[in-house]
């Protein structure tokens, strides 16, 4: 427990970290507020005396409405799930092979592919976007899912990469070892015996993957122009405000929507990122 | 599948001698059939090895290392969009250098990148060093803490905007309440104030990343250590300056670099937050290369600006991958 004296533990943990959490979450209350708030609350100015900013005396789906009604963001939602899956079962396809390759066989240009991937890692999105709107260009793609399908995997498979063969240096060698002198080729012991037990990982990898693609933004907007096809990020961006007018209670609900799908896979995140991060073989 | 002993004596062999890579050679054996060469294929090392990172290096060669070369390409010709441009030397580099415009922004990502960081270091350590602690609630409030972090950077941001808005401001309100202002603050309509709003969202967004990612590296350090040094007679604070940052400092640095990285080169809460205004005052490297490539169309100058902060990244990298072996190899 924390020691030191009543008060102390007050003014060196207690008030500290109220504060931090209170700073940290408070704008995810100012959004839940607003979706239910209605207009004629919401656009009431700070310093009118009736301004009661923590809550609301006639909360209202009246956003949500608009949103689903007069917006395509089911759309939108529907998109960004059906990108963010197939990319992340694509990248952690790749990941859980090329991370197998360079944690576990010998060849020459294991080292130099090692740093390579890792290095494509750390490439930030906007280094590139530009020359690949041109690539995506020329190979037909603007403006369809595949454009992002594609190239989210240039950021998600250098980290599943990372991530699983971190995890495969963590399995002893001998289980691989001893499948193979009872028998098992090198395909099956990968497939049967250091797979199965790599789950954990490939869960977390997977995880975060989906996190990662469900948040992206620049690529999805530039790459994508057709209110149909876009996501919710950017279609909360570029749908949800009329020239300089802002919909702050419809663009609230969005931001409140569009992030609870993420939030929940979060939950079980929580758990598959310890896992994930100190995996350790049973039996 | 038949069992080949020979393969588990070859992998022995191997395990024991270090590196004898001429082991691996596969003797043709007489009589063997077609389809066992796919076998003997897989049961290869290398030719296996090869054939699994196949599908990562194909996507990565044409979605990262084609559209780099594409990118230097572009930015040493004359191309906007439709137009493929011809050779121009480094005229784009030339002309973004003398636009005073561009010069904000490069002054913008240095400033915008080194206080924030310095801000989500410090904060995050003690974030970290406060959710070490046993205390009730503890699973529930580090969950709730990674929350900025997981939620879609956009879609956060614009609770921001919100309450940053000139009018309806919810901060302006609570620093009226606590009478520290008597008229509104216009957080992002100020050029001055501008960049500011924009650094403290970052914080908001990179403190939880800081914290849980310092909170696994505070967890490997034995709690004996500072039992002993307590026992030495050392305070809380000398505890932390000499027994804790010195065991951090590894996490700390790849930590910290691969944050430098992303906020180096964000373009999201600029984007949505104030989109390079006031009067142009809040670019970044990546908000004027889109506005320029992808707004006007000029994509070569667009792609210019956006290679102008390759240098930088470039060094951070090298740098952490020296890093990395560096402790790798202690």
């Amino acid at each position: 427990m924390i020691e030191g004296a009543r008060w102390q533990r007050w003014l060196y943990f207690y008030c500290p970290l109220s504060v931090f959490v209170l700073g940290l979450l408070f704008p995810f209350y100012w959004m839940l507020v607003t979706t239910f708030r209605p207009d004629g609350e919401l656009y009431r100015p700070w310093n009118r005396a009736n301004y009661t900013p923590f809550w609301t005396t006639n909360p209202t789906l009246e956003h949500i409405y608009y949103l689903f009604r007069e917006t395509l963001f089911s759309t939108w939602l529907w998109n960004t799930m059906f990108i963010a899956i197939v990319s992340t079962l694509i990248s952690v396809f790749c990941g859980l092979l090329a991370g197998y390759a360079l944690a576990r066989l010998r060849f020459r240009l294991a080292g130099g592919l090692g740093t390579s991937i890792f290095v494509t890692y750390l490439v930030p999105p906007t280094l590139l976007f530009i020359p690949l709107a041109d690539v995506i260009r020329t190979f037909r793609l603007a403006d369809t899912p595949w454009a992002l399908i594609l190239t989210y995997p240039t950021f998600l498979i250098p980290f599943c990469t990372w991530l699983l063969m971190g995890y495969f240096k963590t399995i002893p060698k001998e289980l691989e070892e001893c499948a193979r002198i009872d028998g098992a080729s090198r395909i099956q012991a990968m497939l049967k015996i250091i797979f199965p037990i790599a789950t954990p990982g490939i869960l977390s990898a997977g995880i975060f993957a989906f996190t990662l693609s469900w948040n992206e933004f620049i690529y999805a907007l530039v790459f994508i122009n057709t209110p149909h096809q876009k996501t919710v990020p950017v279609g909360v961006v570029s749908e949800l405000i009329r020239g300089d007018v802002f919909f702050w209670g419809p663009l609230m609900a969005g931001a409140l929507l569009g992030s609870i799908p993420v939030a929940m896979i979060y939950s079980f995140f929580v758990e598959h990122y310890v896992a994930g991060l100190t995996g350790s073989v049973k039996g | 599948m038949t069992p080949r002993p020979d393969a588990s004596a070859r992998r022995a062999i191997r395990g024991a001698s270090g590196s004898a890579a001429g082991l691996e050679a596969v003797l043709p054996r007489p009589g063997a059939a077609r389809p066992a060469l796919l076998g003997r294929l897989l049961e290869d090392e290398r030719s296996l090895a090869y054939l699994l990172l196949t599908p990562t290096i194909v996507l990565l060669a044409l979605f990262i290392a084609y559209p780099f070369v594409l990118g230097v390409w572009l930015s040493v010709s004359s191309a906007t969009v439709g137009v493929a441009g011809h050779f121009v030397g480094f005229k784009n580099f030339d002309k973004a250098w003398n636009d005073s415009i561009f010069r904000t922004a490069a002054f913008n990502t240095f400033l915008y990148t080194g206080v924030t960081t310095v801000f989500k270091l410090a904060l995050g350590v003690w974030l970290a060093v406060l959710l070490n602690r046993h205390f009730r609630g503890k699973r529930l409030i580090r969950a709730f803490v990674l929350l900025p972090f997981i939620i879609p950077t956009v879609l956060s941001t614009f609770a921001w905007k919100w309450m940053y808005d000139p009018t309806f401001s919810v901060i302006n309100w609570g620093l009226w309440k606590l009478d520290l202002i008597t008229t509104r603050i216009n957080w992002l309509g100020d050029p001055y104030l501008s960049l500011i709003s924009v650094m403290i969202v970052n914080v908001w967004r990179g403190v939880p990343f800081f914290a849980i990612s310092l909170l696994a590296g505070l967890q490997t350090i034995s709690p004996e250590l500072h039992e002993a040094a307590a026992i030495d007679g050392a305070n809380a604070w000398q505890r932390f300056w000499r027994v804790t940052w010195p065991l951090l400092l590894p996490v700390t640095m790849v930590v910290v670099l691969f944050s430098v990285i992303q906020t180096f080169a964000d373009f999201q809460l600029v984007y949505v937050l104030t989109g390079g205004g006031p009067a142009n005052a809040t670019h970044l490297f990546a908000t004027y290369a889109y506005q320029i490539g992808v707004g006007t169309g000029l994509l070569s100058e667009g792609a210019a600006i956006s290679l102008a902060m390759f240098p930088v990244l470039f060094l951070v990298v090298v740098l952490q991958l020296w890093y990395i072996r560096r402790v790798e190899t202690r």
